[in-house]
Protein backbone atom coordinates (compact mmCIF):
# COMPACT_ATOMS: atom_id res chain seq x y z
CA UNK A 1 0.00 0.00 0.00
CA UNK A 2 1.55 3.69 -1.48
CA UNK A 3 1.15 5.82 1.74
CA UNK A 4 3.66 8.79 0.89
CA UNK A 5 6.11 10.06 3.52
CA UNK A 6 5.34 13.62 2.24
CA UNK A 7 1.67 14.65 2.64
CA UNK A 8 -0.22 14.47 6.42
CA UNK A 9 -3.42 12.33 6.75
CA UNK A 10 -6.83 11.95 8.72
CA UNK A 11 -8.05 9.53 10.18
CA UNK A 12 -11.43 9.31 7.37
CA UNK A 13 -8.55 8.47 4.85
CA UNK A 14 -7.96 11.95 2.86
CA UNK A 15 -4.48 13.47 2.18
CA UNK A 16 -3.70 16.45 2.07
CA UNK A 17 -0.81 17.96 0.48
CA UNK A 18 0.46 21.80 1.50
CA UNK A 19 2.25 24.30 -0.76
CA UNK A 20 2.13 27.56 0.87
CA UNK A 21 -1.22 28.11 2.24
CA UNK A 22 -2.43 25.80 -0.45
CA UNK A 23 -3.85 22.21 0.26
CA UNK A 24 -4.52 19.40 -2.26
CA UNK A 25 -6.78 17.33 -0.91
CA UNK A 26 -7.61 13.32 -2.00
CA UNK A 27 -8.67 9.77 -0.67
CA UNK A 28 -5.75 7.61 0.40
CA UNK A 29 -4.57 4.74 -2.08
CA UNK A 30 -6.21 2.23 1.12
CA UNK A 31 -9.33 4.44 0.99
CA UNK A 32 -9.83 3.71 -2.95
CA UNK A 33 -8.91 -0.03 -2.30
CA UNK A 34 -12.13 -0.10 0.38
CA UNK A 35 -14.71 1.60 -1.86
CA UNK A 36 -13.58 -0.25 -4.87
CA UNK A 37 -14.26 1.13 -8.55
CA UNK A 38 -15.35 4.48 -7.84
CA UNK A 39 -17.98 6.20 -10.37
CA UNK A 40 -18.42 9.92 -9.57
CA UNK A 41 -17.12 12.38 -6.96
CA UNK A 42 -19.83 15.06 -5.65
CA UNK A 43 -18.03 18.23 -4.83
CA UNK A 44 -20.88 21.04 -4.62
CA UNK A 45 -18.82 23.03 -1.58
CA UNK A 46 -16.65 25.29 -4.06
CA UNK A 47 -16.42 28.46 -2.79
CA UNK A 48 -17.35 27.94 0.59
CA UNK A 49 -15.83 28.14 4.04
CA UNK A 50 -15.60 24.86 5.28
CA UNK A 51 -14.18 23.60 8.95
CA UNK A 52 -11.57 21.13 9.42
CA UNK A 53 -13.71 17.58 9.46
CA UNK A 54 -16.79 19.00 7.76
CA UNK A 55 -18.19 17.18 4.77
CA UNK A 56 -17.02 19.29 1.98
CA UNK A 57 -18.23 15.86 -0.78
CA UNK A 58 -19.23 12.39 -1.68
CA UNK A 59 -17.61 9.77 -3.49
CA UNK A 60 -20.07 7.22 -5.16
CA UNK A 61 -18.01 3.43 -5.65
CA UNK A 62 -20.29 0.91 -6.96
CA UNK A 63 -21.28 -0.96 -4.20
CA UNK A 64 -21.25 2.18 -1.47
CA UNK A 65 -20.86 5.92 -0.97
CA UNK A 66 -18.51 7.57 1.19
CA UNK A 67 -18.44 11.17 2.58
CA UNK A 68 -15.42 13.51 2.42
CA UNK A 69 -13.92 15.43 5.33
CA UNK A 70 -11.84 18.56 5.19
CA UNK A 71 -8.56 17.75 6.47
CA UNK A 72 -8.52 21.63 7.74
CA UNK A 73 -10.23 24.77 7.94
CA UNK A 74 -10.67 26.72 4.86
CA UNK A 75 -12.15 27.79 1.21
CA UNK A 76 -12.82 25.05 -0.88
CA UNK A 77 -11.09 27.06 -4.28
CA UNK A 78 -11.15 24.12 -6.97
CA UNK A 79 -12.57 20.74 -7.88
CA UNK A 80 -10.56 18.52 -9.99
CA UNK A 81 -13.41 18.09 -12.76
CA UNK A 82 -11.38 15.31 -14.78
CA UNK A 83 -11.94 13.19 -12.00
CA UNK A 84 -15.78 12.92 -13.45
CA UNK A 85 -15.07 12.66 -16.87
CA UNK A 86 -12.70 9.06 -15.61
CA UNK A 87 -13.55 8.49 -12.38
CA UNK A 88 -11.07 5.27 -12.36
CA UNK A 89 -8.08 7.51 -12.09
CA UNK A 90 -9.02 7.98 -8.61
CA UNK A 91 -8.71 4.05 -8.22
CA UNK A 92 -5.41 4.27 -10.33
CA UNK A 93 -3.50 7.59 -8.81
CA UNK A 94 -5.12 8.30 -6.03
CA UNK A 95 -2.48 11.03 -5.17
CA UNK A 96 -1.66 11.78 -8.39
CA UNK A 97 -4.12 12.95 -11.22
CA UNK A 98 -6.44 11.82 -8.69
CA UNK A 99 -6.35 14.28 -6.44
CA UNK A 100 -10.30 16.22 -5.51
CA UNK A 101 -10.09 19.60 -4.60
CA UNK A 102 -7.54 22.57 -3.40
CA UNK A 103 -8.18 24.29 -0.36
CA UNK A 104 -7.34 27.71 0.57
CA UNK A 105 -6.16 26.82 4.24
CA UNK A 106 -7.08 29.50 6.94
CA UNK A 107 -5.07 28.14 10.34
CA UNK A 108 -1.84 26.83 9.24
CA UNK A 109 -2.25 25.66 13.26
CA UNK A 110 -4.79 22.67 11.98
CA UNK A 111 -2.05 20.53 9.84
CA UNK A 112 -1.05 19.73 13.59
CA UNK A 113 -4.23 17.75 14.02
CA UNK A 114 -3.15 15.42 11.47
CA UNK A 115 -1.85 12.25 11.23
CA UNK A 116 2.01 12.14 9.53
CA UNK A 117 2.34 8.99 7.26
CA UNK A 118 3.82 6.82 10.19
CA UNK A 119 0.20 6.91 12.13
CA UNK A 120 -1.45 6.64 9.23
CA UNK A 121 -0.19 3.50 8.45
CA UNK A 122 -0.51 2.56 11.68
CA UNK A 123 -3.93 3.12 11.58
CA UNK A 124 -4.58 0.84 8.46
CA UNK A 125 -2.45 -1.61 9.43
CA UNK A 126 0.23 -1.17 6.58
CA UNK B 1 -7.76 -20.16 -2.41
CA UNK B 2 -9.69 -16.73 -2.96
CA UNK B 3 -7.21 -14.54 -1.31
CA UNK B 4 -4.48 -15.95 -3.26
CA UNK B 5 -5.93 -14.32 -6.23
CA UNK B 6 -5.99 -11.15 -4.72
CA UNK B 7 -9.81 -11.03 -3.01
CA UNK B 8 -11.39 -9.05 -0.49
CA UNK B 9 -13.33 -11.13 1.73
CA UNK B 10 -16.88 -10.67 3.95
CA UNK B 11 -18.26 -12.88 6.20
CA UNK B 12 -22.05 -13.88 4.18
CA UNK B 13 -23.78 -16.71 5.32
CA UNK B 14 -21.46 -18.32 7.20
CA UNK B 15 -18.93 -18.03 4.59
CA UNK B 16 -16.07 -16.50 4.03
CA UNK B 17 -16.77 -14.79 0.35
CA UNK B 18 -14.96 -12.74 -2.04
CA UNK B 19 -17.07 -9.09 -2.61
CA UNK B 20 -14.15 -8.65 -5.66
CA UNK B 21 -10.90 -9.78 -7.22
CA UNK B 22 -9.89 -7.12 -9.67
CA UNK B 23 -12.97 -4.92 -9.16
CA UNK B 24 -16.32 -4.75 -9.73
CA UNK B 25 -16.73 -3.08 -12.57
CA UNK B 26 -14.43 -5.21 -14.41
CA UNK B 27 -15.55 -8.49 -13.30
CA UNK B 28 -19.11 -7.46 -14.16
CA UNK B 29 -17.51 -7.22 -17.69
CA UNK B 30 -15.97 -10.55 -18.01
CA UNK B 31 -19.17 -11.94 -17.37
CA UNK B 32 -21.27 -9.90 -20.17
CA UNK B 33 -18.33 -9.84 -22.83
CA UNK B 34 -16.71 -13.77 -22.08
CA UNK B 35 -16.92 -15.59 -19.38
CA UNK B 36 -16.81 -15.61 -15.56
CA UNK B 37 -16.99 -17.83 -12.60
CA UNK B 38 -18.35 -17.21 -9.37
CA UNK B 39 -17.84 -19.54 -6.07
CA UNK B 40 -21.55 -19.65 -4.69
CA UNK B 41 -21.22 -22.86 -2.39
CA UNK B 42 -22.65 -20.87 0.26
CA UNK B 43 -26.09 -21.89 -1.34
CA UNK B 44 -28.47 -24.34 0.40
CA UNK B 45 -29.50 -27.92 -1.50
CA UNK B 46 -32.36 -30.00 0.06
CA UNK B 47 -33.38 -32.53 -1.16
CA UNK B 48 -37.20 -33.46 -0.80
CA UNK B 49 -37.94 -37.62 -1.59
CA UNK B 50 -40.69 -39.85 -0.93
CA UNK B 51 -44.15 -40.92 -1.99
CA UNK B 52 -45.58 -37.70 -1.54
CA UNK B 53 -42.72 -35.52 -2.87
CA UNK B 54 -43.92 -33.60 -5.65
CA UNK B 55 -47.48 -32.24 -3.07
CA UNK B 56 -44.86 -31.30 -0.82
CA UNK B 57 -43.14 -29.37 -3.00
CA UNK B 58 -46.64 -27.50 -4.36
CA UNK B 59 -47.29 -26.43 -0.63
CA UNK B 60 -44.16 -25.06 0.21
CA UNK B 61 -44.11 -23.59 -3.49
CA UNK B 62 -45.69 -21.34 -5.72
CA UNK B 63 -45.20 -22.28 -8.80
CA UNK B 64 -46.54 -25.35 -10.50
CA UNK B 65 -44.23 -28.37 -10.09
CA UNK B 66 -46.39 -30.72 -11.39
CA UNK B 67 -45.03 -29.14 -15.14
CA UNK B 68 -41.59 -29.99 -14.12
CA UNK B 69 -40.46 -33.37 -15.83
CA UNK B 70 -37.21 -35.28 -14.75
CA UNK B 71 -34.34 -32.73 -16.15
CA UNK B 72 -36.02 -29.34 -15.40
CA UNK B 73 -35.76 -26.74 -13.53
CA UNK B 74 -38.01 -24.20 -12.05
CA UNK B 75 -37.77 -20.63 -10.45
CA UNK B 76 -39.93 -20.24 -7.64
CA UNK B 77 -40.69 -18.82 -4.33
CA UNK B 78 -41.48 -20.39 -1.02
CA UNK B 79 -44.49 -18.27 1.15
CA UNK B 80 -45.67 -18.09 4.81
CA UNK B 81 -49.46 -18.21 5.15
CA UNK B 82 -49.96 -14.88 5.14
CA UNK B 83 -48.12 -14.87 1.46
CA UNK B 84 -44.90 -13.02 2.26
CA UNK B 85 -41.85 -14.56 1.09
CA UNK B 86 -39.49 -17.15 2.55
CA UNK B 87 -37.37 -17.03 -0.14
CA UNK B 88 -36.81 -17.90 -3.33
CA UNK B 89 -35.05 -20.72 -4.68
CA UNK B 90 -34.69 -23.53 -7.62
CA UNK B 91 -36.64 -26.44 -7.93
CA UNK B 92 -35.24 -29.06 -9.91
CA UNK B 93 -36.80 -32.35 -10.95
CA UNK B 94 -35.41 -35.62 -10.79
CA UNK B 95 -38.27 -37.62 -11.86
CA UNK B 96 -39.56 -38.95 -8.34
CA UNK B 97 -37.56 -36.92 -6.15
CA UNK B 98 -36.79 -32.83 -5.90
CA UNK B 99 -33.78 -30.77 -5.11
CA UNK B 100 -34.83 -27.16 -3.91
CA UNK B 101 -31.86 -24.64 -4.01
CA UNK B 102 -32.11 -21.62 -1.84
CA UNK B 103 -30.27 -18.59 -0.49
CA UNK B 104 -27.61 -19.24 1.30
CA UNK B 105 -28.46 -16.87 4.10
CA UNK B 106 -31.46 -18.69 4.20
CA UNK B 107 -30.93 -22.34 4.84
CA UNK B 108 -31.89 -22.43 7.94
CA UNK B 109 -35.49 -20.36 8.09
CA UNK B 110 -36.32 -22.25 5.16
CA UNK B 111 -35.08 -25.88 6.30
CA UNK B 112 -37.29 -25.42 9.63
CA UNK B 113 -40.20 -23.70 7.64
CA UNK B 114 -39.91 -26.96 5.41
CA UNK B 115 -39.61 -29.10 8.30
CA UNK B 116 -43.16 -27.48 9.82
CA UNK B 117 -44.98 -27.61 6.86
CA UNK B 118 -43.40 -31.73 6.33
CA UNK B 119 -47.17 -32.77 8.82
CA UNK B 120 -49.18 -34.80 6.49
CA UNK B 121 -47.08 -35.26 3.65
CA UNK B 122 -44.81 -38.44 2.97
CA UNK B 123 -41.85 -37.13 2.99
CA UNK B 124 -37.96 -36.90 4.29
CA UNK B 125 -36.55 -33.45 3.78
CA UNK B 126 -32.31 -33.37 3.99
CA UNK B 127 -30.37 -30.54 3.97
CA UNK B 128 -27.43 -31.76 2.33
CA UNK B 129 -25.65 -27.80 1.68
CA UNK B 130 -22.67 -29.19 3.03
CA UNK B 131 -22.16 -31.54 0.48
CA UNK B 132 -21.57 -29.55 -2.09
CA UNK B 133 -19.97 -26.87 -3.57
CA UNK B 134 -21.36 -24.87 -6.34
CA UNK B 135 -19.24 -23.41 -9.01
CA UNK B 136 -21.87 -21.25 -11.34
CA UNK B 137 -19.75 -20.47 -14.99
CA UNK B 138 -21.37 -17.54 -17.01
CA UNK B 139 -21.04 -15.87 -19.83
CA UNK B 140 -21.11 -16.23 -23.76
CA UNK B 141 -17.71 -18.21 -23.69
CA UNK B 142 -18.55 -20.38 -20.80
CA UNK B 143 -20.05 -22.91 -22.93
CA UNK B 144 -16.99 -23.73 -24.70
CA UNK B 145 -14.60 -23.71 -22.07
CA UNK B 146 -16.67 -26.31 -20.24
CA UNK B 147 -17.39 -28.31 -23.40
CA UNK B 148 -13.88 -29.36 -23.25
CA UNK B 149 -14.14 -30.40 -19.61
CA UNK B 150 -17.22 -32.83 -20.04
CA UNK B 151 -18.75 -35.52 -22.37
CA UNK B 152 -21.95 -34.18 -21.91
CA UNK B 153 -23.16 -31.82 -24.96
CA UNK B 154 -23.89 -28.76 -23.36
CA UNK B 155 -25.20 -26.88 -26.75
CA UNK B 156 -27.95 -29.36 -26.77
CA UNK B 157 -29.44 -28.61 -22.86
CA UNK B 158 -31.60 -25.71 -23.04
CA UNK B 159 -32.08 -23.01 -20.48
CA UNK B 160 -33.43 -23.86 -17.29
CA UNK B 161 -32.48 -27.90 -17.99
CA UNK B 162 -29.99 -29.74 -16.12
CA UNK B 163 -28.20 -32.91 -16.05
CA UNK B 164 -25.80 -35.78 -14.20
CA UNK B 165 -22.69 -35.79 -15.84
CA UNK B 166 -19.20 -35.19 -15.34
CA UNK B 167 -17.18 -32.68 -15.62
CA UNK B 168 -13.04 -32.95 -15.45
CA UNK B 169 -13.39 -35.89 -14.31
CA UNK B 170 -16.02 -35.29 -11.43
CA UNK B 171 -19.42 -36.36 -10.89
CA UNK B 172 -21.78 -32.90 -11.04
CA UNK B 173 -25.02 -31.90 -11.40
CA UNK B 174 -24.34 -29.38 -14.69
CA UNK B 175 -27.34 -26.90 -14.94
CA UNK B 176 -28.12 -24.67 -17.75
CA UNK B 177 -28.78 -21.81 -15.18
CA UNK B 178 -27.73 -18.67 -13.91
CA UNK B 179 -28.05 -15.21 -11.68
CA UNK B 180 -26.68 -13.09 -14.18
CA UNK B 181 -29.03 -12.38 -16.97
CA UNK B 182 -26.43 -14.01 -19.27
CA UNK B 183 -28.40 -16.54 -21.75
CA UNK B 184 -25.37 -18.81 -21.84
CA UNK B 185 -24.33 -19.86 -18.36
CA UNK B 186 -24.11 -22.89 -16.33
CA UNK B 187 -24.16 -24.07 -12.28
CA UNK B 188 -22.22 -26.97 -11.54
CA UNK B 189 -22.75 -28.75 -8.41
CA UNK B 190 -20.36 -31.01 -7.34
CA UNK B 191 -18.70 -32.15 -3.73
CA UNK B 192 -17.98 -30.26 -1.38
CA UNK B 193 -14.49 -32.36 -0.50
CA UNK B 194 -11.90 -29.82 -0.92
CA UNK B 195 -9.49 -31.52 -3.25
CA UNK B 196 -12.51 -32.19 -5.73
CA UNK B 197 -13.87 -28.58 -5.64
CA UNK B 198 -10.61 -26.83 -6.02
CA UNK B 199 -9.92 -29.81 -8.87
CA UNK B 200 -13.14 -28.31 -10.76
CA UNK B 201 -12.34 -24.93 -9.66
CA UNK B 202 -8.65 -25.03 -11.46
CA UNK B 203 -10.37 -27.61 -14.56
CA UNK B 204 -12.36 -24.45 -15.21
CA UNK B 205 -9.79 -21.59 -15.06
CA UNK B 206 -7.54 -23.82 -17.28
CA UNK B 207 -10.42 -24.30 -19.76
CA UNK B 208 -11.02 -20.68 -20.19
CA UNK B 209 -7.89 -19.18 -20.08
CA UNK B 210 -8.21 -18.79 -23.81
CA UNK B 211 -11.23 -16.44 -22.86
CA UNK B 212 -9.59 -14.51 -20.20
CA UNK B 213 -11.91 -15.90 -17.66
CA UNK B 214 -11.83 -14.39 -14.40
CA UNK B 215 -12.85 -15.16 -10.65
CA UNK B 216 -16.24 -13.02 -9.78
CA UNK B 217 -17.27 -11.69 -6.60
CA UNK B 218 -20.15 -10.39 -4.97
CA UNK B 219 -19.85 -7.40 -5.69
CA UNK B 220 -20.42 -8.13 -9.37
CA UNK B 221 -23.20 -10.59 -8.63
CA UNK B 222 -25.26 -8.10 -7.60
CA UNK B 223 -24.44 -5.49 -9.90
CA UNK B 224 -25.02 -8.35 -13.18
CA UNK B 225 -28.30 -9.56 -11.07
CA UNK B 226 -29.75 -6.14 -11.14
CA UNK B 227 -29.01 -5.24 -14.96
CA UNK B 228 -31.03 -8.68 -15.49
CA UNK B 229 -34.11 -7.26 -13.17
CA UNK B 230 -33.79 -10.40 -11.00
CA UNK B 231 -34.78 -10.01 -6.87
CA UNK B 232 -32.54 -10.33 -4.45
CA UNK B 233 -34.05 -11.82 -1.63
CA UNK B 234 -33.13 -9.63 1.80
CA UNK B 235 -33.31 -6.45 -0.33
CA UNK B 236 -36.59 -6.98 -3.16
CA UNK B 237 -38.27 -9.43 -1.77
CA UNK B 238 -38.57 -10.43 1.95
CA UNK B 239 -41.52 -11.50 4.50
CA UNK B 240 -43.20 -8.81 4.15
CA UNK B 241 -43.68 -9.03 0.23
CA UNK B 242 -45.53 -11.10 -1.89
CA UNK B 243 -45.05 -12.38 -5.30
CA UNK B 244 -47.55 -10.37 -7.16
CA UNK B 245 -45.95 -7.18 -5.68
CA UNK B 246 -42.98 -8.22 -6.32
CA UNK B 247 -43.47 -8.83 -10.19
CA UNK B 248 -43.06 -12.43 -9.88
CA UNK B 249 -46.59 -13.12 -11.30
CA UNK B 250 -45.00 -15.41 -13.51
CA UNK B 251 -43.88 -18.44 -10.83
CA UNK B 252 -47.47 -17.81 -9.26
CA UNK B 253 -49.65 -20.36 -9.97
CA UNK B 254 -52.89 -20.36 -8.05
CA UNK B 255 -55.15 -22.35 -10.03
CA UNK B 256 -52.70 -25.46 -9.34
CA UNK B 257 -54.23 -26.20 -6.32
CA UNK B 258 -53.79 -24.89 -2.50
CA UNK B 259 -49.86 -23.96 -1.15
CA UNK B 260 -48.61 -21.98 1.35
CA UNK B 261 -49.96 -18.10 0.74
CA UNK B 262 -52.40 -19.18 -1.97
CA UNK B 263 -55.54 -17.23 -0.25
CA UNK B 264 -53.24 -13.98 0.00
CA UNK B 265 -52.04 -14.38 -3.19
CA UNK B 266 -55.78 -14.82 -4.80
CA UNK B 267 -56.87 -11.59 -2.63
CA UNK B 268 -54.14 -9.45 -4.06
CA UNK B 269 -54.85 -10.85 -7.79
CA UNK B 270 -58.28 -10.15 -7.21
CA UNK B 271 -58.27 -6.96 -5.37
CA UNK B 272 -55.25 -5.48 -6.81
CA UNK B 273 -52.29 -4.51 -5.59
CA UNK B 274 -51.36 -1.29 -3.57
CA UNK B 275 -48.06 -1.04 -4.82
CA UNK B 276 -45.87 -2.96 -7.38
CA UNK B 277 -41.42 -3.36 -7.86
CA UNK B 278 -40.66 -1.24 -10.46
CA UNK B 279 -37.12 -0.60 -12.69
CA UNK B 280 -35.72 3.04 -12.76
CA UNK B 281 -33.33 5.19 -14.17
CA UNK B 282 -31.78 7.42 -11.98
CA UNK B 283 -31.10 11.21 -14.15
CA UNK B 284 -27.55 12.15 -13.50
CA UNK B 285 -24.75 10.09 -11.30
CA UNK B 286 -25.86 9.57 -7.95
CA UNK B 287 -26.53 6.44 -6.91
CA UNK B 288 -30.01 5.59 -5.30
CA UNK B 289 -28.76 3.14 -2.92
CA UNK B 290 -30.93 0.14 -0.86
CA UNK B 291 -33.66 2.37 1.54
CA UNK B 292 -33.60 5.55 -0.02
CA UNK B 293 -36.91 6.78 -0.40
CA UNK B 294 -39.01 7.45 -3.30
CA UNK B 295 -41.32 10.21 -4.27
CA UNK B 296 -43.88 11.03 -7.14
CA UNK B 297 -46.49 13.61 -7.21
CA UNK B 298 -44.97 15.44 -4.50
CA UNK B 299 -45.27 12.79 -1.47
CA UNK B 300 -43.68 9.68 -0.83
CA UNK B 301 -44.49 6.48 -2.68
CA UNK B 302 -42.18 3.84 -1.61
CA UNK B 303 -38.42 3.17 -1.12
CA UNK B 304 -35.21 2.02 -3.00
CA UNK B 305 -34.98 -2.07 -2.56
CA UNK B 306 -31.57 -2.02 -4.79
CA UNK B 307 -29.75 0.23 -6.59
CA UNK B 308 -26.51 0.33 -8.28
CA UNK B 309 -24.38 1.57 -10.95
CA UNK B 310 -24.84 -0.21 -14.60
CA UNK B 311 -21.34 -0.93 -16.01
CA UNK B 312 -22.96 -2.36 -19.67
CA UNK B 313 -25.66 0.80 -19.44
CA UNK B 314 -23.09 3.28 -18.02
CA UNK B 315 -25.85 4.40 -15.81
CA UNK B 316 -27.84 4.49 -12.76
CA UNK B 317 -30.27 1.98 -12.09
CA UNK B 318 -32.52 0.50 -9.73
CA UNK B 319 -35.53 -1.28 -8.17
CA UNK B 320 -37.89 -0.09 -5.82
CA UNK B 321 -41.39 -0.55 -4.29
CA UNK B 322 -44.05 2.44 -5.26
CA UNK B 323 -47.88 2.52 -5.37
CA UNK B 324 -49.33 0.71 -8.50
CA UNK B 325 -50.42 4.10 -10.03
CA UNK B 326 -46.46 5.13 -9.99
CA UNK B 327 -45.16 1.69 -11.62
CA UNK B 328 -45.88 2.09 -15.30
CA UNK B 329 -43.06 2.54 -17.55
CA UNK B 330 -42.34 6.37 -18.21
CA UNK B 331 -43.51 7.77 -14.95
CA UNK B 332 -41.28 10.29 -13.56
CA UNK B 333 -40.52 9.87 -10.04
CA UNK B 334 -38.03 11.38 -8.11
CA UNK B 335 -35.51 9.54 -5.61
CA UNK B 336 -34.08 11.36 -2.36
CA UNK B 337 -30.77 11.05 -2.12
CA UNK B 338 -29.13 12.80 0.66
CA UNK B 339 -30.47 16.34 1.11
CA UNK B 340 -31.44 16.00 -2.86
CA UNK B 341 -34.68 15.38 -4.31
CA UNK B 342 -33.26 13.41 -8.22
CA UNK B 343 -35.39 12.58 -10.70
CA UNK B 344 -35.79 9.02 -11.77
CA UNK B 345 -38.48 7.43 -14.53
CA UNK B 346 -39.72 4.16 -13.96
CA UNK B 347 -38.73 1.75 -16.82
CA UNK B 348 -39.62 -2.02 -17.98
CA UNK B 349 -37.00 -4.55 -16.72
CA UNK B 350 -34.59 -6.33 -17.55
CA UNK B 351 -32.80 -3.44 -17.38
CA UNK B 352 -30.68 -5.33 -19.88
CA UNK B 353 -31.32 -7.88 -22.57
CA UNK B 354 -30.44 -11.17 -22.91
CA UNK B 355 -27.67 -11.54 -25.04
Amino acid sequence: MNIPEDLKYTKEHEWIKVNGNVGTVGITDYAQGELGDIIYVDVTTIGNEVKQGDTFGTIEAVKTVSDMYAPVSGKIKEFNSSVNDNPAIVNQDPYGAGWLAKMEISNMGDLDNLLPASEYKKLVGA
Amino acid sequence: MHKSLGAKIVEFAGFEMPVQYEGIIAEHLAVRNSVGVFDVSHMGEFFVKGKDALAFVQKVTTNDASKLVKGKVQYSAACYEDGGIVDDLLVYCFGDYFLLVVNGANVQKDFEWFSKNKTGFDVSLEDKSDDYSLLAVQGKNSITALQKLTGTNLSEMKYYTFTEGRVAGIDAIISRTGYTGEKIGFEIYVSSDKTISEKLWNSVFDAGKEFNIKPIGLGARDTLRLEAGYCLYGNDIDNTTNTIEAGLEWITKPDKGDFNGRSRIVSELENGVKRKLAGFIVDGRLVARHGYEIYANGAQSGHVTSGSFSPCMNKNIGLGYVQKQYSEPGTKIDIKIRNDFVNAEIVKIPFVGKN
